[in-house]
């Protein structure tokens, strides 16, 4: 990293001291001695290294090697997929990057050029100021973990990946790969071949954990590739909010970006999981999030996709229980040279199961933003109600979006909507602040604000705040 | 023409193959070069394309298993038809039966004397060679079923030409009627509609099968509105329960010119509509309307296109499904506003009226918006008949089946509207009636 860029990053650092996790303050980058590099490219070499690195039990190597054929044999998804996925160069990702840290479990404990990174994206401060757990991410593994004692004491477990294949192996194994098998897709069986990191969480029946446990991945490595594996798990009666926030430095290489996040609701439990994530824009982001919701449970995806070069992510719910209930609520922005493919994908598989989607796009330049989504209400089902809005935004004349949801109704005692619609910011509401003293840039920016609004009060205010912030930012230019 | 020749001498000629089709062009030899030239790169384009595959996204959802050509024929003789169904008041009509002519009665003089031309396709191939081919696929729907469209070339001859000069207004419509009958039987229809500036026309179609074999349909047609010209077209088909039917429509709209096109889709084992239209000039509106009663295994695969190239265009769009039994529809609509096209208004609606617990619907109601002055809409519902809808007839003394009957008419009745002609808004009433009759 330069000098310049250095005062670059700076700068960028005072004008947002706060949270800081704009997409200017998430670019930078230190040299670190990786202690264990798997290399560039894949093979059953490279599954075989992490595994052994990992000191994991058979079982897992097993789990990987098959996943890894798995991924060898299956094709891009090209028949509708944009073909930007082409440009992915598999042999020169690099799969495994660790320093061989072990989760740190207070901050003093963090090696400093790793504290840097972080202390730069607020995460020590956001800690301590609210968090009940939080679980840092470096490249491929966790850096920093802890959970509050008082979190822990009602019995929730929070770590990450390996440490819960080590130590709670009994909870990991039963759900692990069940809400999503290894063959989903392309990018789940190649995180099922790498994965490494990401967060696991046991809430046991009946607590309801108060404040939100957080992570945060940061992709620090050129030609990267990070695979986290996420499960969350929400006994009987349990409650649990999830936040995650994600940053990336901009290379001049691509990145990618591959995750695998499982969710089970069991009979009567709530998870809400937040995703805020600002990417480099060269980062491809192709994410796959799916939750079982049993009976009376409820799943609700809070998910919202800022910056990265190609995001493909349609969270989705099973509601498999009776009276089981989905939500998905998206917010998309898309910038010069980005394409935001997202959606939705609820899945009614009992009797009166419902389900919400609401999704927001914002196109700025030739961005792109397309909402794709999968309505599955089958046979021999009674009382599914469904209720989809889509709405977006498209600022300049260049900017893109699309909409292509598929619904499918079996019987006649369901309720299915859809409804979608696409507009350009009020010219009269701009004119109106501009009367009252906006430039044109800050009313647009207030204007697209206003279009999420009813979204963003649903975030916990911390995001909501951050989240303003970078639609100020990435409107910045966008008009004239 | 030496393959013709050749092939001749190799029976037996069966089917739709290599063979029939080279007897097929032989009987048309009295056609011009360039149409015949047309029919064979066609047919080389047929046997070319792949059937349609389960990685197709225009085919999403779609049965391919009965997508079976095998055993079609085409007709030789006219065999048994059915008489007009137009017992609504009409300038002129062309009946086929079995890909042949049966009937038909001209153009009244006076509008024959201002240019207008209502003529069989191979007749208009004689008489207007270049007017047809200047319009013929002239915007091509490419929506999925090439291939079936480039069979429908290769073998096209029932079918007509519509052409109205400027200014012409005709309120009273002109009608088409297609009939097939006897086992395995299969017709290629084409038709070509062009309105020129500021003319007005309605055109109806209809599709029906006279006995309850099993038919093969594969029809086109291209819809041209010139400048400030208004079209309406109306195509209904009620095919035996065992047909295997396509048809691809392609609407063409100019400058301020308006389009409505209606479909009614009430027979067939499977049945496959496109519809595509292009709003060309500013100011041009497409309004597109469906009605489909889906009962038994029936399937009925809807896919639309509302492309807008020009600025300040319009369309919209309402299709309506009622289902009954174990029938399946799949509805797939698109509207792209290409980057030129500002200040588009346009919507689509697609509404699954349930009236089974084994009917399926599908909806896929899509947007690709690449301008960013513009409204453009969609949205999708698929609901039963409100029980306390019901109830309320009830209590006004009407007994239940008459009431369910009643509230599905009501829920057809939004589209069936918008026909400015009352009697031919009774005439297809009466047609959808007949299907819930025979239940």
């Amino acid at each position: 990293m330069s000098d310049i860029d250095t005062l670059i990053a700076d700068v960028n650092a005072v004008e947002n001291p706060a949270v800081g996790i704009d997409q200017a303050a998430g670019d930078f980058t230190y040299d670190v001695k990786y202690e264990f590099d798997a290399g560039t490219g894949l093979s059953e070499q490279t599954v075989r290294y992490i595994s052994s690195v990992k000191k994991e039990a058979p079982w897992i190597l097993e789990f990987r090697l098959a996943a890894l054929k798995k991924f060898l044999s299956m094709p891009m998804p090209t028949h509708w997929a944009t073909t930007d996925l082409n440009n992915i160069d598999f042999d020169k990702i690099r799969y495994y990057l660790s320093q061989g840290q072990k989760p740190k479990r207070t901050w003093d404990e963090v090696p400093d050029d790793i504290k840097k990174t972080f202390e730069r994206l607020g995460i020590p401060e956001q800690e301590r100021k609210f968090l009940a757990g939080v679980e840092a991410q470096f490249d491929s593994e966790a850096a920093y973990s802890n959970i509050k004692d008082i979190v822990a004491k009602q019995g929730v477990i929070f770590c990450n990946s390996t440490e819960a294949l080590r130590e709670h192996p009994e909870i990991f194994k039963k759900f692990f790969g069940k809400v999503i098998p290894t063959g989903d897709n392309k990018f789940s069986a190649l995180n099922s071949a790498v994965f490494s990191g990401g967060s696991f969480i046991y809430v046991p029946k009946g607590v309801k954990v108060a404040q939100p446990l957080q992570a945060y991945f940061r992709i620090n490595a050129e030609n990267f590739g990070q695979f986290e594996r996420t499960l969350i798990i929400a006994d009987e009666g349990s409650e649990v909010t999830y936040m995650e926030g994600c940053t990336a430095p901009k290379f001049s290489t691509s990145t990618l970006h591959s995750a695998v996040v499982e969710l089970v609701a069991l009979k009567g439990a709530k998870i809400q999981y937040i995703t805020v994530q600002n990417w480099a824009n060269n980062v491809f982001n192709l994410v796959t999030k799916r939750g079982v919701a049993h009976e009376d449970a409820e799943i609700k995806w809070i998910d919202c996709n800022i910056g990265s070069r190609l995001t493909m992510k349609y969270p989705g719910v099973i509601l498999k229980g009776k009276r089981a209930r989905g939500e998905v609520i998206s917010i998309a922005l898309a910038n010069d040279g980005q394409h935001q493919d997202t959606g939705a994908k609820m899945i009614h598989a009992a009797d009166d199961t419902t389900s919400v989607i609401v999704a927001k796009s914002i196109s700025v330049g030739q961005g792109r933003s397309t909402y794709r989504g999968v309505v599955h209400i089958p046979k021999h089902l009674k009382g599914c109600k469904n209720n989809t809005e889509c709405d977006a935004l498209l600022i300049n004349s260049n900017s893109r979006t699309d909409t292509y949801p598929a619904i499918v109704v079996r019987g006649d005692t369901h309720s299915v909507q859809h409804e979608a619609s696409v507009s350009k910011v009020n010219e009269e509401q701009i004119f109106y602040m501009q009367q009252r003293g906006l430039t044109e840039a800050q009313a647009m920016s207030l204007a697209v604000n206003g279009f999420v609004n009813d979204l963003v009060r649903q975030f916990p205010m911390e995001y909501s705040v951050e989240l303003k912030r970078l639609i100020d930012l990435e409107m910045e230019g966008s008009v004239g | 023409m030496s393959a013709t020749a050749t092939v001749l001498s190799a029976p037996p000629i069966t089917g739709l193959d290599a063979a029939r089709f080279a007897l097929h062009l032989s009987q048309r030899g009295y056609l011009p070069a360039w149409w015949l030239e047309t029919k064979k790169a066609a047919w080389n384009q047929f046997n070319a394309l792949p059937m349609p595959s389960r990685t197709d996204e225009t085919w999403r959802f779609s049965s391919l298993a009965t997508l079976d050509l095998t055993g079609f024929e085409l007709p030789e003789d006219a065999s048994q038809h059915i008489p007009h169904l137009s017992d609504f008041p009409h300038v002129a009509e062309i009946i086929f039966s079995n890909r042949q002519l049966v009937a038909r009665s001209t153009v009244p003089a006076d509008l024959a004397a201002k240019g207008v031309i209502f003529a069989p396709l191979d007749e208009a191939l004689t008489q207007h060679s270049e007017l047809v081919r200047k319009y013929f696929q002239k915007h091509p729907a490419n929506l999925g079923s090439e291939k079936f469209v480039a069979l429908n070339t290769a073998f096209t001859g029932a079918g007509a030409l519509l052409f109205v000069p400027k200014g012409v207004e005709i309120a009273t419509p002109f009608v088409l009627q297609h009939t097939l009958s006897g086992a395995n039987k299969a017709t290629f229809p084409h038709t070509i509609v062009i309105l020129e500036d500021n003319a007005k026309a309605t055109l109806v179609e209809y599709f029906v099968s006279a006995d309850q074999s099993r038919h093969l349909c594969s029809g086109v047609n291209d819809l041209l509105a010139g400048p400030g010209a208004q079209l309406t077209y109306v195509g209904a088909q009620n095919w035996s329960k065992d047909t295997l039917a396509f048809q691809t429509n392609s609407i063409a709209v100019e400058r301020d010119a308006k389009v409505l096109s209606l479909n009614v889709h009430l027979g067939g084992r499977q049945a496959r509509h496109e519809s595509h239209s292009r709003l060309l000039g500013p100011g041009a509106h497409s309004e597109m309307l469906a009605l489909t009663v889906a009962n038994g295994a029936q399937e009925f695969d809807q896919r639309t296109l509302q492309t807008h190239i020009s600025p300040n265009t319009t369309s919209n769009l309402l299709y309506k499904n009622a289902l009954l039994d174990t029938a399946k529809t799949i509805f797939s609509g698109l509207i792209i506003v290409e980057p030129d096209a500002q200040k588009t208004d346009a919507y689509q609606k697609n509404r699954n009226l349930m009236l089974s617990d084994e009917a399926e619907a599908h909806s896929l109601p899509g947007l690709e918006i690449q301008a960013n002055d513009v409204k453009c809409s969609h949205g999708s519902t698929s609901a039963r008949i409100e029980p306390e809808q019901e109830f309320y007839l009830q209590a006004r003394g009407i007994k239940p089946a008459n009431a369910k009957e009643m509230l599905v008419f009501a829920f057809f009745e939004e589209v069936l509207n918008q026909l400015s002609n009352d009697e031919l808004h009774a005439s297809l009433r009466g047609l959808i009636e007949s299907k819930f009759a025979k239940r």
